[in-house]
């Protein structure tokens, strides 16, 4: 026994290692998200036998006017959550200097990264409050009064996107800062020696050294934005009247409270193809270069 | 360096400097300054309608002894740390041994089960919502602190493998070599080489997760019920419905919810921000 393990140890013991985090995500991660694309095709409340509908979901999914105010509010929250990159670029151009007291006030930038989104759900449905909230404090100083933004159906989605925006910038933040640490010395010196300064500098020199973390940024922002759920979930609920409601939570609303399992999964099932659109064009970038070294 | 620094000589320039940066920090942070000082307000203050103003009294001891001892706080507080320890600890074993098995073994399929873990990582929670919450539900673990443990161990592993088999994957080789001239097992390879250097990753990657648990709302919110089991951010929302005029209390709350990853970020900075930019950048 001792001997036949010594002899395969070589490839079992790898097997068995990677095997517990393999099986976990494999069954929990993976093969859910496939099965939710064979729930799509039933009829079902989540407890009782499962109906066999065939496309009807996605027949029905493609007259629900519900469907495209979600559809037009993920492009609202993809195409606003793209002023994160450059913001989180500007902020980083700020804030890259070497002073004393620098690295505190830099860490205090980053902040909102950490903090969870219903705390920043929580801190800006304050904010936005018409009677006590800060905006309305700062639209009565202009003796003004201040839009019920979370009431309105129209300013409604901005306001969440905007609330989100905060942690996202950070992070941009963060992964722009690192960047420019990495900044080849020579390059910049070598631009300076040439007379290139300010924007000419940024465009021609920097920002062509800042692409990969660029990509990241973009990618994260993108998957932020696909993902929206809690701050949804926490400031409007989807109101009023499903305004503010996104794929995710019209998904979450359909199965959870109105027990409509199947067209829960049809919606996910759309969100998921939207997204693996787009990881599919993630992992190419990022697996590719290490293709050509190999 | 990019912008050219601020010379050291010019000190004005450099106070300057300072002070619009500091100027825009508390531009940055006033949505948060304010819950801050609300949550340090007394009630008679917050009826009154005093929510942004300096608070008049400071009542810092009596708020948030009443929202531990009035709510259920303390109950979600060590739910979440029951639900967040384990599954920071499982993330990091599994990890470590996916991470080695993926960095230093050739095998066929080698990168499908990668870009599996990748790709997995990236995938919005909503598309295995359903199926996880049955199975929870199906083997009896639905509204019980085992149901999140599970799903945030599994899930977490995705971005902790492609985590870890980069940082392995950039060991120097001839240790490796090394180890198998001296014919170390797998095992002892994994215990006596790898483990020992990659403490810096196993401490970025515990900061990470642990704020990625803490933080979730989605999971805590299909996947519990009861107080008993629920964590502080799907507790909080709940606080905010039951104690809707008591402004200073639902901010106090909402400051100790944040309190534990921000302490987290600032005690391992440096491992939170390299952990975040090379899982990233890396990538």
């Amino acid at each position: 026994m001792m001997r036949l393990w010594r002899r395969h140890r070589h490839w079992l013991a790898p097997t068995l290692f990677i095997l517990p985090g393999a099986l976990l995500f494999g069954i929990v991660i993976i093969l859910a998200s496939v099965q939710t694309i064979w729930v799509s095709f039933f009829d079902w409340d989540g407890v009782g036998p499962m109906q066999w509908v065939g496309l009807a979901n996605y027949e029905q999914l493609a007259e629900d006017p519900q469907f495209y105010v979600s559809l037009k509010n993920n492009v609202i929250w993809l195409g606003m959550f793209m002023l994160a990159p450059p913001l989180g670029l500007a902020l980083a151009l700020l804030l890259n200097q070497a002073i004393a007291g620098m690295k505190f006030l830099k860490s205090m930038f980053f902040v909102p990264l950490v903090l969870a989104s219903v705390t920043v759900g929580v801190v800006f449905t304050w904010v936005y409050d018409p009677t006590f909230g800060l905006l309305s404090l700062i639209y009565g100083w202009f003796g003004a009064t201040a839009p019920a933004l979370l009431s309105d159906e129209h300013l409604v989605s901005f306001a969440v996107v905007i609330a989100a925006l905060w942690p996202q910038v950070a992070f941009c933040l963060v992964l722009f800062l690192a960047g420019l640490n990495n900044l080849n010395e020579d390059l910049i010196g070598a631009g300076r020696v040439d007379g290139a300064r300010g924007s000419a500098m940024l465009l021609h020199v920097v920002l062509p050294q800042l692409r990969e973390v660029s990509f990241i940024a973009l990618a994260v922002t993108v998957i932020g934005a696909l993902r929206s759920f809690d701050m949804v979930a926490v400031m409007t609920s989807g109101g009023p009247f499903g305004s503010s409601t996104v794929l995710a939570y019209q998904m979450y609303e359909q199965s959870i409270f109105s027990y409509r399992f199947g067209y829960g999964a049809a919606i996910a099932t759309v969100l998921f193809a939207i997204m693996a659109a787009f990881i599919a064009w993630y992992l190419r970038t990022l697996l590719r270069p290490e293709q050509e070294t190999a | 360096m990019y912008p050219r620094p601020i010379p050291e000589t010019n000190r004005s320039a450099r106070a300057a400097y300072v002070t619009l940066v500091t100027a825009v920090l508390v531009l940055w942070l006033l949505p948060l300054v304010t819950v801050m000082l609300t949550s340090l307000r007394s009630f008679e203050e917050v009826m009154a309608g005093n929510y942004w103003g300096w608070p008049k009294s400071f009542n810092l001891v009596e708020n948030y002894t009443a929202v531990f001892k009035q709510t259920a706080l303390a109950r979600y507080f060590a739910n979440s740390l029951i639900i967040t320890l384990p599954s920071v600890l499982g993330v990091l074993i599994l990890s470590t041994l996916t991470g080695y098995v993926l960095s230093r073994h050739r095998f066929p399929g080698n990168r499908l089960v990668f870009a599996l873990f990748v790709g997995g990582n990236f995938l919005p929670a909503q598309i295995m919502m359903i199926p996880v919450r049955d199975l929870m539900v199906g083997i009896g673990l639905y509204d019980t602190f085992f149901a999140l443990i599970i799903f945030h161990t599994a899930f977490q592993t995705g971005f902790a493998t492609l985590f870890m088999r980069n940082f392995i994957a950039a060991l120097p080789d001839e240790l490796f070599q090394a180890a198998r001239a001296e014919g170390a097992s797998p095992w002892q390879t994994l215990w006596h080489v790898v483990v020992p250097l990659i403490r810096p990753a196993l401490a970025a990657l515990a900061i990470l997760t642990f704020t990625f648990v803490w933080n979730d709302y989605f999971w805590a919110i299909v996947l519990t019920q009861s107080d008993a089991v629920k964590p502080v951010t799907a507790g909080l929302n709940n606080l905010r419905g039951e104690w809707v005029s008591a402004w200073n209390l639902v901010a106090a709350a909402t400051i100790m919810v944040a309190i534990p990853p921000v302490a987290m970020f600032f005690l391992m900075q440096r491992h939170f921000i390299a952990g975040l930019t090379m899982g990233a950048v890396k990538g």
